[in-house]
């Protein structure tokens, strides 16, 4: 796909997400449109948010779970990256009035202490490698229409990154069970999603690892200090303004937000 | 730093300064002036950190008050305020601090951080805190006021750099990894009595909170929080009135102790 091209569509789904309005899907008018291709826009749209004055905060690991990547008919997961102005204070507010169509999922996320590159790393490597890992909520907010796409829509899409609730538990790998954590998302007091960090590809740590495998493919690394979300524990779900989200992490403390107007 | 001061910005700040030396409150600043902004306090409390600085001393970290709901509401205020730490404020664990070189102090125990990068803004959060944290320790603020009867509104404090006075830091450093900061408890002992109760949660949720609030606020003018700083977090319990003879003790759990004794 020719340069200009990639640029226009990486415009296109800059500005749906400035104007929080969903579009017809990019695979729609692009049938042709490769993985590759689609990672050229997600570049792009990256430049441009660069250009205006945003910076990076980290990547985030998608379609990271089983069904997901049956559902997508994939074999490795893909990446995007969130930015710094997406963060939100565990406790804080997410205004839906400033997104399309928002979902939370229950996170790990991983700093690193070390560098990490190659393409088979352990998880004993990776965990070598991590200084903390820390729960946190993504909100996930597909710029398309009724949330329905394509593997190459969604990686344009920078993965439909959208905002980050941080938590404030920093736990050491070794002191715990990395893949074994459970989580429980509950709406106004309701559970309403339940699942295990061994649901990442079966142990979280093994994302970080197929991130550094995908990176190295185009000559790049993971470095120390870089803070990596590393996949959902449990489905998507939706909300509402006025719900007060909390999700409950064995043995971290609660990461919660308020939805308002 | 810039110090952009006016005429009555300058006197106010020469009231304070003396208030200081002579030990003796003056009445508040805002009772005469009514007009006076947060923006103007804070501009006072500048010129005399440059006055300090320009005598010597150095800039250690910075504190965070008012950061209960409690403290909040006596003022009237939905935020909390700042203040600096200078070097000359700084006492040892155990230290016997003569009462007399302070006006109507009182003591607060408090979470210090001390921070090995920068904090940067904007939209600084919690977790941005604890990454740039080098260990946390327990410690004493002892607030004071030039005010007297510490008759304070939010101007009147933030202009007396947000009430401090001397501060003293546990010895045992601490990874904050280490502890749960929301849910850990304090006890305060005076006179080895039970004086006091706290929880990490009291300062606005999370003593990292905090940090975040003012690293967040500061990025509007700017100034980030600089690695090495000690940023003393906010109170986990009401402050205790300070007399020549007391001795206190703050137990933190997981953190230790921190003590200090007044002559």
């Amino acid at each position: 796909m020719e340069a200009t091209k990639i640029h226009s569509l990486a415009e296109f789904l800059h500005q749906a997400e400035l104007d929080k309005r969903e579009v017809t899907r990019i695979t729609a008018e692009n049938p042709e449109l490769t993985v590759e291709d689609a990672y050229k826009i997600q570049d792009e749209i990256i430049k441009i948010k660069l250009e205006a004055g945003d910076s990076i905060f980290g990547p985030k690991m998608g379609l990271t779970s089983e069904a997901k990547m049956t559902q997508m008919n994939v074999t490795e997961p893909i990446f995007g990256y969130v930015f710094n102005y997406m963060k939100v204070q565990n406790g804080g507010s997410i205004s839906v009035s400033q997104l399309i169509h928002p979902k939370v999922e229950a996170e790990l996320a991983f700093v690193l202490k070390k560098d990490l590159e190659g393409e088979n790393l352990s998880v004993e490597d990776v965990l070598d490698a991590t200084e903390y890992i820390f729960p946190a909520l993504e909100i996930i907010d597909s710029r398309y229409e009724n949330f329905k796409f394509t593997l190459p829509d969604v990686i344009a899409d920078n993965t439909s990154a959208s905002r980050v609730v941080l938590g404030d538990s920093l736990r050491k790998p070794e002191d715990f069970q990395s893949d074994l954590v459970g989580a429980t998302i509950f709406i106004n007091g309701e559970a309403k999603a339940f699942g295990t960090s061994c649901a990442i590809l079966g142990h979280p740590a093994l994302s970080i690892s197929m991130l550094a495998a995908m990176l190295s493919r185009k000559g790049k690394s993971l470095k120390a200090g870089e803070i990596i979300l590393a996949g959902s524990l449990t489905e998507a779900v939706r909300f509402n303004a006025g719900d007060y989200i909390s999700v409950k992490f064995d043995g971290m403390n609660d990461v919660s937000f308020h939805v308002v107007e | 730093m810039t110090v952009q001061s006016s005429k009555k910005t300058e006197e106010f700040a020469l009231l304070l300064r003396n208030a200081e030396q002579k030990r003796e409150g003056i009445s508040p600043l805002s009772a005469d002036n009514p007009d006076l902004t947060i923006d103007e306090a804070y501009q006072i409390q500048l010129i005399n950190i440059q006055d300090k600085l320009n005598q010597g001393q150095v800039i250690t970290g910075k504190k965070i008050g008012l950061t209960s709901k409690a403290m909040q509401d006596l003022l009237g205020v939905n935020q909390p305020d700042y203040g600096h730490l200078l070097n000359g404020m700084e006492y040892e664990n155990n230290s016997v601090i003569p009462a007399n070189i302070l006006c109507q102090p009182k003591i607060e125990a408090e979470i210090a951080f001390k921070l090995k990068k920068d904090l940067t803004g904007p939209n600084i959060t919690s977790l941005d805190v604890l990454l740039a944290t080098e260990y946390i320790v327990p410690a004493f603020e002892i607030v004071d006021s030039r005010v007297q009867d510490w008759k304070i509104t939010i101007e009147d404090t933030v202009a007396d750099n947000a009430s401090s006075g001397l501060y003293v830091l546990g010895e045992q450093k601490f990874a904050v990894s280490e502890v749960d900061l929301a849910q850990l408890g304090m006890g305060l002992y005076k006179n080895g009595k039970l004086v006091n109760t706290g929880v990490g949660a009291a300062a606005l949720g999370h003593p990292a909170n905090c940090v975040a609030w003012l690293a967040t606020k500061l990025a509007e003018y700017d100034i980030p929080l600089k690695a090495e700083e000690i940023i003393l977090s906010g109170a986990l319990s009401a402050a205790v009135a300070v007399n020549p003879g007391d001795q206190f003790t703050a137990r933190f759990a997981g953190l230790g102790e921190v003590s200090v004794s007044f002559s």
